[in-house]
């Protein structure tokens, strides 16, 4: 084992205990902070694969600007700790149980018969250049400039629904 | 890179609309006095639309553009056009809106052109990015505008809940998608059937076609993803339910004919087999519960995951027959739904309470015209010839006995019998019902012009299906 797998096992494992703390945790702000945590481990995992510029992006965009909103947002509408929800455990919700916990077994026998394919395992040649500045430049506004354009499109229309459904009545 | 003339043409269409949304959201901010303007763009762009949308109909389909990120051709513009229609009768019927918050806002005619640029990008889709893309410009739309009724909290509930299990579907499109990349190495759809071959790894790109499929058919509602139909077509406007079960319905059969391929479907026997049973369940669910419903627009809502079932087992047939019949189903369950919805729209009250039956007994003694135009789209949807819906499901339902499914076709003509009852059941009321309740539809002109177009398109399909199929040969 590597010291690079090494490094990996760890922030995945990092990054599935952040996001399960998140989901599970009471208190919103809590919440956020683990959420903050579980995007740190996501920018090293993206270090890790050789993507330098969605890391740092990462973090500046993601875990600076939009988790200060977030945890502003929470503070001023003064959140409180959810109420436990109570509910009774009727039939459907086994079912509904069943039928997840086997379709996550499902995801990991996929997973665990595929398994690591053996030339994964090497970086190709070129992958160091892959994740910089330039070259996603050269893609975005290359290959994928429609994708880019629609991208902006898909921005305009969540702003002018964020308006519509919170400005005024009248 | 700077796009070419030839690919700016190629997307033509896209352009019209969605700079006309840009324009009708320049317009509404200056000119806030002018109301009817925004309405007038929207109509004018859609109409521009469909007009570019023509002169690719008779094409080829798969010629590419911006690096093979968008196709043009035969398919793309048949569905431009179903998804302007859809877009039309929406536009037209919402401009007679009696709900107070519809007509006059200008956000409104914006999202609906959002809503059918994004269609278009999926019909148009040479790669899954762009697909992708596409149906979250969709989606983000369809969630704002479920809620645009902001003061009636049935749309507040529609809005929420379309929301919050769309944003999961789309987890898994989107987990789908990578495990597709991850396997075959490219996102592009150009070849795709020949990729999915011959691989290292089949288990995983089965995991991810089959996670693609899980987010398709939430998309087209189809049993067992099913659960959010009933309560957001209730709740949403009416003319936004007849936008989304139409145009929105199209764009994710879109999606299904152009990733799961009649090649790929053959490949993978597995994924055909599930498919066949979703189609054949949502056939059988959608019928039976919308049989007991006293709520006209939750029995349509219902009926529309039957409908899915239908058009469903034309994808399972995977051989031209099938697919020429979901394009034909398409076009005309455009007209007959957005025309049902759009009777609603100008029945119901003020406050969208929920319309029932017995409200709309005698109907045919206060609104004579209108009243026709039900009876038409209710033959229509229950599958009556001449009318076109007729040919929509046999086209389908002959695709599947032609790929041996015999039984899936068998299951959905009886189901089309048992729908039989619940639409019918409404032009009895209207007809053999004397109860003089309730004041005529007067007015709306531009709504009654939406509802008379569909009705003579639905006739004039059914007498001439061979139109419509002319077209749609072109588009494979």
């Amino acid at each position: 084992m590597t010291v690079e797998s090494l490094v990996f096992f760890f922030l995945a494992a990092f990054a599935v205990t952040t996001a399960v703390l998140m989901v599970v945790q009471r208190s919103p702000l809590v919440s956020a902070i683990y959420l903050i945590a579980n995007f740190f481990a996501l920018a090293a995992l993206y270090l890790l694969l050789r993507a330098q510029l969605l890391a740092v992006l990462q973090i500046v965009v993601y875990t600076g600007a939009i988790m200060v909103l977030v945890v502003f947002v929470i503070m001023l509408l003064n959140l409180e700790e959810e109420g436990r929800v109570r509910t009774r455990i009727a039939i459907r919700t086994w079912i509904t149980v069943v039928l997840a916990a086997g379709f996550l077994s499902e995801i990991v026998y996929v997973f665990f018969v595929a398994g690591t394919p053996a030339e994964g395992t090497t970086i190709s040649a070129g992958a160091e250049s892959l994740g910089t500045v330039e070259s996603m430049g050269e893609a975005l506004f290359g290959k994928f400039l429609l994708p880019f354009e629609i991208t902006s499109l898909l921005l305009l229309t969540a702003i002018l629904g964020a308006v519509v459904l919170a400005k005024r009545k009248g | 890179m700077n796009p070419s003339m030839r690919e700016l043409t190629a997307i033509a269409p896209l352009i019209v609309v969605a700079g006309t949304a840009l324009v009708v959201v320049l317009v509404d901010a200056l000119w806030k006095t002018n109301r009817n303007l925004s309405p007038a763009l929207t109509l004018a762009g859609l109409v521009a639309a469909i007009a570019f949308s023509f002169p690719a109909l008779g094409d080829a389909p798969a010629t590419a553009a911006f690096g093979g990120m968008v196709r043009t051709g035969g398919f793309t513009s048949f569905f431009t056009l179903v998804f302007c229609v859809s877009g039309l009768l929406s536009v037209l019927l919402s401009i007679s809106s009696v709900e107070e918050m519809i007509p006059v806002q200008g956000e409104y005619y914006a999202l609906t052109l959002f809503a059918v640029s994004g269609m278009m990008l999926m019909a148009a889709a040479g790669d899954l990015v762009v697909f992708f893309l596409g149906l979250e410009l969709m989606s983000i739309s369809f969630y704002i505008l479920a809620g645009f009724a902001r003061g009636r909290m049935t749309s507040n509930e529609a809005a929420l809940k379309y929301f919050l299990l769309g944003a999961f579907a789309t987890g898994f499109l989107l987990y789908g998608i990578a495990l597709v990349y991850g396997t075959t190495g490219s996102t592009s759809l150009a070849g795709f059937p020949l990729r999915t071959g011959g691989l290292q790894q089949p288990l995983l790109l089965l995991a991810g076609l089959a996670l693609l499929m899980i987010g398709l058919m939430f998309k087209v509602g189809a049993v067992p993803f099913h659960m959010w139909v009933p309560d957001v077509y209730e709740g949403a406007p009416t003319t936004v339910s007849a936008f989304m079960s139409t145009g929105g319905k199209a764009a994710a059969f879109a999606g299904f004919l152009l990733i799961f391929t009649p090649a790929v479907l053959l490949t993978q026997p597995a994924l055909r087999d599930v498919l066949a049973v979703v189609a054949a369940t949502s056939m059988v669910a959608g019928n039976i519960v919308a049989v007991s419903q006293s709520s006209v627009k939750r029995m349509l809502a219902y009926s529309s995951i039957a409908h899915a079932g239908y058009i469903l087992s034309g994808v399972v047939a995977a051989n031209p027959a099938g697919s020429n019949g979901v394009l034909f189903y398409l076009m005309t369950y455009t007209m007959m739904n957005a025309g049902a919805f759009g009777v609603i729209s100008l029945l119901e009250k003020p406050d969208g309470s929920m319309l029932t039956f017995d409200e709309c007994a005698g109907l045919s003694r206060r609104s004579p015209l209108v009243a026709a135009l039900t009876a038409i789209f209710m033959f229509s949807l229950a599958g009556v010839p001449p009318f076109a819906g007729f040919f929509g499901k046999y086209y389908v339902f002959a695709g599947a006995v032609e790929a041996h499914f015999t039984w899936l076709a068998i299951v959905g003509v009886l189901m089309s019998v048992v729908s039989a009852y619940y639409y019918l059941r409404l032009v009895v009321l209207m007809y053999f019902n004397d109860q003089p309740a309730g004041s005529p539809v007067t007015g709306r002109p531009l709504g009654l012009a939406a509802l008379i177009i569909a009705a003579v398109a639905l006739i004039g399909f059914g007498v001439f299906p061979s139109v419509l199929l002319g077209l749609t040969a072109h588009c494979f």
